[in-house]
């Protein structure tokens, strides 16, 4: 056990190494890197990917996963946009929306908890579903003549600071969700759940509702995303977001939490959001286009989980060789 | 284990052997119900639209669901050992950009060069995914959601490199014509189709390498021990998926003649839909090529309705999805009702 928390350690210093560095490449190669409104666009680009990042961590670390935030943040978009071109409130367009998120969250939970299906297949499905129902709300539509004290909260920054409002947004919600997972009970059971789930059942943990609560979680911080999304863009559009769960899923492996589920810190997710957010940004700097970016993004995913395999199998190598020395010293 | 393991492993066997079973009455009952379901949708929509039923629109069906099938065969083949291929609309778009361009560039080429060019791009797309799923021990969701993204970023990069677009008019005919021909009378795409799935399917029926794919999907325990060797027949797997992704791709840039870095984007959830449809169950072990391929083509049936009915294609994606869900849904307690049917009908004998 000390072992696995030291290798923790070295995990989170090396993010920390990895955003350093690119921090300084990005410095050397553009001389808009480190400009205050750099910082604004680099943090304001990435906000809704971390927020969305926080209940996919507590998920993952659960054993499951949700494939479907991004067309969740997509339909609560477009069901936020039409409501307001129907002249409702904004208050009441933005708690619908949210609403819409929970449903949907809901629905992912029931199937997963009460049927036993496996999450992985039915959050694509409802990836295509969601996305699907947002295309069938607003066909190919867009809906931009937002108010502006709506799209205000969107672009402008907390006054004296060069943070955007979504940012305090993230910073509250990181504060919560890392009281929960390392400081709560809930947390120690999701640990719990995903090293074992029959082990968690017999200690007496509700696994079902348990999960339930975090698909419903997911479901209402991707609607919340949704409505930062549209703000920022003031544009609520059926594609808004589309491949945003490759980012979020990224982030959240890069950031050491294991895939299948047991292991990982809010704080290596954490830094992982600011590493993608600096290379994402460098590469723009570099006038690299966002679908090449994907390239790099996806190789990211890949070897976030390539990494520590192969370290771990150098290292039970390693291991092995020491054993069959020490016991050729005895012999 | 203690000296009592060899009294337990009887029980254990016929315990598996009943898992074995069960899961082969699923999927005829699958198939069956997919037929059902088929005629259903065809019965409904010919009362609505009478041209639905004519023959000229089962083969546009046909048409259009022959690509799709082909990556779902392939798709089958990785499905069975309980992983899944999430890039394959990517290799496809990635193949069938590259051949376009290629016969673009040398339109006085023979037509072979080319198809063996998007096959063998294909084979090795999906010889890398093998690579990283087997050998690298990285799960297959993550690996081809990586690659998904990074295949595409390939063919973006390709693309601003050469040209934006490759047109019909920029391809010699005999290319296209590779969708358009006739053999023995059947349109060329069918036919390739057709000959696929049934090389594949009886390959997966009758050959040594196609049932142990069957048994690494099933039980990779009981698998390993009896000497199949897992991650082989997985990479292979993968990388056959690929040939077939790439042979779809040569196919795609035939069909659709106009062609640029998007093409086949979210191809995979569609291939993904026609698969959990056609019963392959989506953790392994159990399925056919028959089904996945009776899959595409009520999904193809669909869209051609929703066409047919006037209703708009916006709906497309959600059936897509609610498709796959109910699809799972449905396995789920079909699944229940046999174990206990099979549970009950042992308590009697």
């Amino acid at each position: 056990m000390k072992r696995l928390t030291s290798l923790l350690i070295t995990w989170e210093a090396l993010l920390v190494v990895l955003l350093l560095v690119s921090s300084v490449i990005g410095a050397i190669l553009s001389p808009y890197f480190m400009t205050g409104f750099n910082f604004y666009a680099l943090t304001s680009n990435i906000m809704e990917i971390a927020i969305m990042a926080l209940p996919m961590t507590l998920i993952i670390i659960a054993g499951e996963i949700d494939l479907s935030v991004a067309s969740v943040l997509g339909l609560s978009s477009v069901v936020l946009g039409l409501l307001w071109e129907r002249g409702n409130p904004m208050w009441l367009a933005i708690g619908v929306a949210l609403l819409v998120g929970l449903v949907a969250g809901c629905l992912n939970g029931l199937l997963v908890t009460k049927l036993a299906l496996p999450s992985l297949v039915v959050t694509i499905g409802t990836l295509a579903l969601f996305r699907g129902l947002a295309y069938v709300v607003l066909g190919d539509q867009a809906v931009s003549n937002f108010p502006t004290v709506f799209t205000d909260f969107g672009f402008s920054t907390i006054p004296g600071t060069e943070l955007p409002w979504s940012g305090l947004i993230f910073v509250i919600l990181t504060v919560i969700f890392a009281v929960v997972l390392h400081f709560s009970r809930l947390g120690r059971q999701l640990y719990a759940i995903g090293n074992s789930k029959e082990a968690a059942r017999f200690s007496g943990i509700n696994v079902g509702r348990v999960k339930l609560v975090l698909f419903i979680l997911s479901g209402v911080i991707a609607a919340l995303a949704g409505v930062i999304f549209t703000a920022r863009f003031s544009s609520a559009r059926p594609d808004n977001a589309v491949g945003f769960e490759l980012d979020v899923v990224t982030v959240v492996l890069l950031g050491g939490v294991n895939i299948f589920g047991g292991r990982g810190s809010l704080l290596g997710v954490v830094l992982a959001i600011f590493i993608i957010a600096v290379l994402q940004n460098v590469l723009g700097l570099l006038n690299i286009s966002g679908d090449i970016q994907s390239l790099a993004i996806g190789l990211l995913l890949i070897l976030s989980v390539l990494g520590p395999n192969l370290a771990r199998r150098i290292q039970v190598v390693i291991a092995r060789r020491r054993f069959a020395v020490g016991r050729s010293k005895q012999l | 284990m203690t000296t009592t393991s060899h009294e337990v492993k009887p029980a254990k066997q016929r315990g598996q052997l009943g898992q074995a079973r069960l899961l082969g009455l699923v999927s005829r009952v699958r198939e069956l119900g997919l037929l059902i379901v088929l005629l259903f949708i065809v019965l409904i929509v010919g009362i609505q639209a009478p041209r639905f039923l004519s023959i000229d629109n089962f083969v546009q069906i046909l048409l259009s669901v022959a690509i799709l099938a082909i990556v779902a065969v392939g798709e089958t083949l990785v499905v069975l050992t309980r992983n899944v291929d999430l890039s394959v609309g990517s290799i496809v778009g990635f193949t069938a950009f590259v051949t376009a361009y290629f016969f673009k560039e040398l339109p006085q080429s023979n037509l072979l060069p080319g198809i063996l060019l998007g096959c063998a791009l294909g084979l090795v797309l999906g010889l890398l995914n093998g690579v990283i799923v087997s050998f690298g021990r990285v799960p297959s969701i993550v690996a081809t959601l990586g690659t998904l993204y990074a295949y595409r970023g390939l063919v973006f990069i390709f693309a601003s490199n050469t040209t934006s677009q490759v047109n019909a008019s920029d391809v010699p005919t005999s290319y296209l014509a590779l969708a358009t021909t006739q053999i023995l009378g059947i349109p060329a795409l069918i036919f390739i189709a057709a000959v696929i799935a049934i090389i594949v399917g009886y390959f997966l029926h009758a050959s040594q390498s196609g049932r142990q794919l069957y048994a690494v999907g099933s039980n990779p325990e009981a698998a390993s021990m009896i000497g199949i060797r897992a991650d082989w027949l997985v990479f292979t797997a993968f990388a056959a998926a690929g040939l077939l992704c790439g042979l779809a791709g040569v196919l795609w840039g035939a069909r659709f003649a106009t062609v640029d870095a998007t093409n086949a984007t979210g191809l995979e959830l569609q291939v993904i839909a026609a698969v959990v449809v056609g019963g392959v169950n989506i953790f392994g072990g159990s399925g056919t090529i028959l089904g996945a391929v009776l899959g595409a083509i009520v999904l193809g049936t669909l869209e051609n309705a929703l066409n047919i009915l006037n209703i708009s294609q916006f709906w497309l994606q959600a059936i897509y999805g609610a498709a796959i869900i109910g699809a799972v849904v449905l396995d789920a307690f079909i699944t229940r009702w046999l174990q206990r049917a099979i549970l009950s009908g042992r308590k009697k004998a």
